[in-house]
């Protein structure tokens, strides 16, 4: 158990801190990259839960795609540093507000939940319920008691999708595509045209 | 290895992890020398041939240059995660190890979500190569790196679907339980369709999945065809124009290090792990010698693969962008898509369920 409160610490400290640097870092591809520590080391807090499927599911899906898409953005981005900082002042009463709103809420529900509500019954959360690995546990719910909200889920992301496909999906014309079809049924009759030229007189057309 | 004494149990752990990553390093060394023979090979030359008895010894000479260079850093460039971009990709390329079976009972961890863990990995492989070209400062690199998330973050895709049709076969995401499954004759092979002869009608099913997944590993590795992010005709070397000496040494061996944990993964998923293809129990005969010559099985059929990937390098010309996203998500998309329900269906509705 010695190992596992060393590593419980060190990366609880390492998510507080990447966290803190996030906010704090000037150059913001530093903000993403330390975002993306801060994902990596929550993961890493998973699997200290025995819950190893979301722990992955959270690799693969935010630090595998969603974060180097971010980075991606962020990285083309021509951003003026000093503009930024002076912003900075001037945001920084509403912005302290706001998120010292939400730390109290947060707290609060954390302080409620845990000594009234149904986790306070079984005080370490149970990673297999049933004797299921926690990947059978998660697949037995959601396909049976949850599948309808499973379902609309994915069709909500459908729907988004195919949202962003329209809006940027556009033919111009005159611009030259490939048709791999149309090359494959190229034969030398349709590709070719086989002209007997008489001397002095040249093509025409 | 369930020690109740942590110590012990972590000095264990310890132990074998030191053991995978020397077998790895030491195998590198050897399939690098390989790659560089086999391409040779193909266009009728000798290839390295001097330092050492059939230039054995290549690589040796290869690390010891590498590592007496000067390492130089651009004047613009962030110092700091250009150094380390090098350092992740080859801390990424070597963990994905952790959860490989080399013999029954032989893997450092033994993880529930053994298969995820190794596509969690892959997908983190794209962060070094994108923070070292953004790092360097400079056009080539950057361009490299955009074209190199581009790619990886699309061929994930295909791998993980086809990785499904995989644990739908099996039902078990964790590793040796997937090599068990395909213990006993050839055919209960995930590749044959897995589960005996009964799945047989899986088999052109999942000899596609097999080909693209190979296809697919191709390009999550940057290996040619499919190495447009060091294209050296259109962006001098990519991501590693600004790179010398060892953290260039540190990005080749994490590059090996994925292209050779993508042929164990092929071996392991589709071909039997460490089986042999026969109903012989060779752990019961021989005991620790039979776990090693299974050891040797695994080992074979990488080596296999590796030269599947060499050969791939040596005799197909370089494919254009846009026509591997087309691949990628034109054609291996819908396709893997289809084998999932096909697969799935088959488990659900066949009237051998089982």
């Amino acid at each position: 158990m010695a190992l596992q409160a060393i590593a419980f610490y060190l990366l609880a400290f390492v998510t507080i801190a990447a966290g803190l640097l996030v906010v704090s870092a000037k150059n913001p591809v530093h903000s993403v990259l330390f975002l993306i520590t801060a994902f990596f080391s929550a993961a890493g807090l998973f699997v200290l839960l025995g819950a190893e499927f979301l722990a992955m599911l959270l690799i693969v899906v935010y630090v595998g795609a969603v974060a180097v898409l971010f980075l991606f953005v962020v990285m083309m981005l021509d951003i003026d540093f000093e503009a930024l900082r002076d912003g900075f002042a001037q945001y920084l009463p509403i912005g302290g507000l706001v998120a010292g709103v939400l730390t109290i809420e947060m707290i609060m529900v954390a302080v409620s939940v845990a000594t009234n509500g149904k986790a306070s019954a079984n005080a370490l959360p149970n990673a297999s319920p049933g004797g299921f690995s926690n990947t059978e546990a998660l697949g037995r719910v959601l396909y049976t008691d949850y599948v309808f909200f499973f379902q609309a889920a994915g069709l909500v992301l459908l729907v988004a999708m195919i949202g962003a496909i329209v809006l940027t999906l556009r033919h111009k014309p005159g611009v030259k595509r490939q048709d791999i079809g149309k090359q494959i049924a190229r034969t030398p009759k349709t590709g070719m045209e086989l002209v007997q030229i008489k001397p002095g007189e040249g093509i025409s057309e | 290895m369930s020690q109740t004494n942590p110590l012990i149990w972590f000095g264990l752990t310890l132990g074998g992890i030191l053991l995978v990553v020397i077998w790895v390093l030491l195998s590198l060394a050897f399939l690098l020398l390989a790659d560089r023979k086999i391409w040779a090979g193909v266009q009728m030359r000798k290839g390295p041939n001097v330092v050492g008895p059939f230039g054995l010894l290549q690589s040796f000479a290869d690390f010891g240059k590498f590592v007496l260079k000067e390492i130089v850093i651009p004047a613009g460039a962030d110092k700091a995660i250009f150094l380390l971009a090098p350092l992740i990709s080859l801390v990424l390329g070597f963990i994905g190890w952790a959860v490989v079976p080399f013999a029954p009972g032989w893997v450092v961890s033994n993880l529930n979500v053994g298969i995820l863990y190794l596509l969690a990995m892959s997908s983190l492989g794209v962060y070094g190569i994108i923070m070292g070209g953004w790092a360097s400062n400079s056009k080539y690199p950057f361009l490299g790196a955009l074209r190199s998330a581009a790619q990886m973050v699309s061929y994930e895709v295909s791998i993980g679907l086809i990785i499904i049709t995989v644990i739908l076969l099996a039902g078990s995401m964790n590793l040796s339980t997937i090599v068990e499954n395909q213990s006993g004759w050839i055919w209960n092979w995930n590749v044959f369709g897995g589960g005996g002869l009964k799945n047989i009608i899986l088999l052109p099913v999942m000899v596609i999945a097999m080909g693209m997944f190979y296809i697919s590993a191709l390009a999550e590795t940057n290996r040619p065809p499919f190495d447009l992010p060091e294209a050296e005709s259109e962006l001098v070397a990519g991501y590693q124009v600004e790179y010398s000496s060892t953290p260039y040494l540190l990005f080749m061996v994490a590059e090996y290090s994925n292209i050779v944990l993508m042929c164990a993964m092929i071996s392991v998923l589709f071909f039997g792990g460490w089986n042999l293809g026969l109903p012989i129990d060779l752990v019961a005969m021989w005991g620790w010698w039979g776990k090693l010559a299974l050891a040797l099985v695994f080992y074979a059929k990488i080596v296999f693969w590796f030269f599947m990937f060499a050969m791939a390098k040596a005799i197909v010309p370089r494919y254009r962008y846009d026509q591997l996203m087309r691949l990628g998500w034109k054609v291996f998309l819908p396709m893997s898509l289809v084998l999932v329900a096909l697969v799935a269906g088959w488990r659900v509705f066949s009237p051998v369920a089982g």
